[in-house]
């Protein structure tokens, strides 16, 4: 996985609540392949009109904001279906940091699966980011070893989960650190079976 | 939270503690799965496997289930291509590495979170893990149950387990008795509406109070189900006598000495009388009304009896704007009564609401009268559908006017096909109002399935009491 330490680039205000996973990619797209790329279905039906032409007036349709590897939205962004496919839609977009309020617990850990950085700031903030974003700049630096974002001069903390930060910050895989606990899981399995003996389905198949 | 080892525990400390491996210093801490329910989503993390050259660690512990794609409309009709496709990857990503599945054709089939309480897979002080959210469901036997990503399906196929950090813990207390006509659905709606969809975020719900034991499993399975919509990271209700009823004599279920010593050790599994949790929700039961949603997120619901919201009267802006992009998007006026809104579809399913006591509640409406609107009563699981015809709901529902299918997740996402057509306003006893949700366009307005079948009968929102009072 890619690390995420530092990162300057194009940031996006998006001005609602509730961005659900079913916004981020809608349901009608998921049975497509991972190779085929996500980032054109990202946020399809906020983005595309009925027959398809882009809605000139959504944010991300500007020019201004295209090539935005940033979002700044409102409160619980991501809630809703569980599919990592919202996390490959953001990501094969280029969207490489997401902040808001609060995030859809899931949709968080997804994200951190794959190198995308959730930032949690204050509604406040939220609410000062996106109004500079509209009127002032369309630039943010994004600073995770010091969790902070930087818009000129202005420096706005945000939070996350401290195990979160570190697996963005080396690029970690879980995978490889669970292999290393094979010893500990294989202890766990011979205590557990002889005080939970019910745990295991009986065989009927 | 640091807690006493030795101190009072809430039901969730207690599933924690016997599912910790190690912790590490940082505060993760790496648990074992009892349970792992696939379905045809799951083909990223089967691809992930692959690429590692891995295989399915615990195939025992390793079930799959189809019911997002599956057609409901079987009988004669060939299968869109790229839905069979979807189908037959699980068929493969399943048989080869050994694994169960409850596919198309299974007796049992259904939707996966009506299929594992049903068939005893689901059962308390289990960790139970899918690649879907509304996994928090089988929270309702006391198991911890949560939904999780592609990329922790594939560790979890690999390893049965998964790291985490501990969630923190709020009880949701219901006490005193239900109206008529008033369920599962309707707690869950005025608890969402509460506390809003973020706002159990970060949080295990235990659902507690005399009005939560008073519920069937079948009750029960709903509220927990809809723990997601509120933000929560799972949702559970301790197991007792309705939670050991329901178990026995199912088919994965421990039976004889081992049914004996699993009901001794789920017994011990209540929260402690002295346990503290981080916060705490108190609902009257006798002042929960049947509930509706108006707007585009489960936390925009309402009492049948009030109005759309005027967004004009609310100080804040950001909340107003939000009302206004709803109300667009409803195609509602602000300050429009809740029973004016008149409906073109409903829709009975989802792993929500499509057991038999659903069925049931929505028959007992419908019996003998006509729904003004086309529909789809599609069942929980093939059981389920033998089950409802046995008693006859099919013919309710047919001579309703109502189409009777076969069971899977059909119109709750209409990845299969059945979708609601866009500005069509459909009447659903699902869990998501979400813009296009039902399909691009369409308009969802979530309820009970007693609260569906009224809305049939009456062709817009309805409040089902009165259509109860003169059946009775
Ligand atoms: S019925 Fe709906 S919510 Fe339930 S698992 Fe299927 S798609 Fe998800």
């Amino acid at each position: 996985m890619q690390p995420f330490q530092h990162l300057a680039a194009t940031a996006c205000p998006l001005p609602y609540a509730n961005i659900d996973t079913d916004q981020l990619i809608p349901a009608r797209f998921m049975k497509r392949s991972r190779a085929e790329g996500y980032g054109g279905y990202l946020l399809h039906d906020m983005r595309f009109s009925d027959d398809n032409t882009e809605i000139a007036e959504f944010p991300l349709n500007r020019s201004l904001y295209r090539n935005a590897q940033i979002l700044v939205a409102r409160r619980n962004f991501g809630a809703g279906s569980s599919r990592e496919a919202a996390v490959y839609a953001l990501v094969d977009y280029g969207i490489r940091c997401v902040i808001a309020p609060s995030f859809g617990d899931i949709f968080a850990s997804n994200s951190v699966n794959n190198g995308l950085l959730p930032a949690r700031v204050e509604e406040k903030d939220a609410e000062a980011l996106i109004r500079l974003l509209e009127k002032d700049s369309a630039q943010l630096a994004v600073d995770l070893e010091k969790q902070a974002i930087l818009a000129g001069e202005i420096s706005i903390p945000f939070a996350i989960d401290p195990v979160w930060r570190m697996k963005l910050l080396n690029g970690w895989d879980d995978i490889d650190l669970t292999l290393n606990q094979a010893h500990a899981i294989a202890h766990f399995r011979a205590e557990d079976a002889a005080r939970r003996p019910w745990a295991i389905p009986r065989v009927e198949r | 939270m640091a807690q006493n080892p030795s101190g009072p525990k809430t039901l969730f400390d207690k599933l924690w503690d016997s599912h910790a491996i190690v912790t590490r210093e940082d505060g993760q801490t790496l648990l074992w799965v009892d349970r792992h329910f696939v379905h045809e989503g799951s083909f990223h993390a089967f691809n992930k496997l692959k690429e590692r050259g891995a295989r399915v660690a615990r195939p025992d512990l390793t079930f799959g289930v189809a019911d997002h794609y599956v057609p409901t409309r079987r009988a004669g009709r060939s299968i869109d291509p790229a839905i069979r496709n979807m189908l037959d990857q699980l068929e493969r990503n399943t048989s080869e590495n050994n694994v169960m599945l409850f596919g198309l054709n299974d007796p049992r089939q259904g939707i996966v979170h009506v299929v594992g309480p049903e068939q005893g897979l689901t059962l308390p002080g289990l960790l139970i893990v899918c690649g879907d959210s509304h996994t928090s469901t089988h929270g309702a036997f006391g198991a911890w149950a949560f939904g999780i990503g592609a990329s922790e399906v594939a560790h979890v196929l690999m390893t049965q387990t998964l790291w985490q950090r501990k969630p923190k813990r709020m009880r949701i207390n219901v006490d005193g008795t239900l109206a008529p006509g008033i369920g599962a659905k309707d707690i869950a709606l005025s608890i969402i509406g509460r506390i809003g969809a973020d706002g159990a975020q970060g949080h295990a719900i235990e659902y507690a109070g005399s009005a939560i034991r008073a519920l069937s499993m079948e009750g029960r399975l709903t509220l927990c189900n809809l723990s997601i919509e509120a933000g929560a990271r799972c949702g559970m209700v301790a197991p007792d006598r309705t939670t050991i009823d329901y178990l026995r004599g199912r088919p994965f279920a421990p039976v004889g000495a081992d049914f004996d010593k699993a009901v001794e050790d789920w017994m011990r599994l209540p929260s402690d009388s002295d346990a503290v949790f981080g916060r705490e929700v108190v609902l009257d039961a006798s002042e929960i009304a049947p509930v509706v949603t108006w707007g585009v997120s489960p936390e925009d619901a309402l009492p049948i009896t009030t109005s759309v919201p005027d967004p004009n009267t609310i100080l804040d802006s950001g909340k107003a704007a939000q009302i206004r992009d709803a109300l667009a998007y409803m195609d509602l006026k602000p300050g429009q009564k809740l029973t004016d809104i008149r409906i073109d579809r409903i829709f009975i399913g989802s792993c929500t609401n499509s057991r038999i006591e659903d069925l049931r509640a929505a028959a007992k409406v419908l019996a003998g009268r006509k729904s003004k609107v086309p529909g789809l009563v599609s069942p929980g699981s093939s059981l389920v559908k033998q089950q409802a015809e046995a008693e006859g709901l099919d013919r309710i529902f047919q001579e309703a006017g109502l189409e009777w299918v076969e069971s899977g997740c059909s119109m709750c996402v209409g990845m299969n096909g059945d979708i609601v057509q866009p500005n069509e306003r459909c009447a659903s006893t699902t869990n998501r109002n979400f813009k296009g949700r039902q399909g691009p366009g369409a308009r969802t307005h979530l309820m009970s399935p007693a609260m569906v079948a009224a809305a049939a009968v009456v062709g817009h929102l309805a409040d089902v009491r009165p259509l109860i009072k003169e059946r009775s």
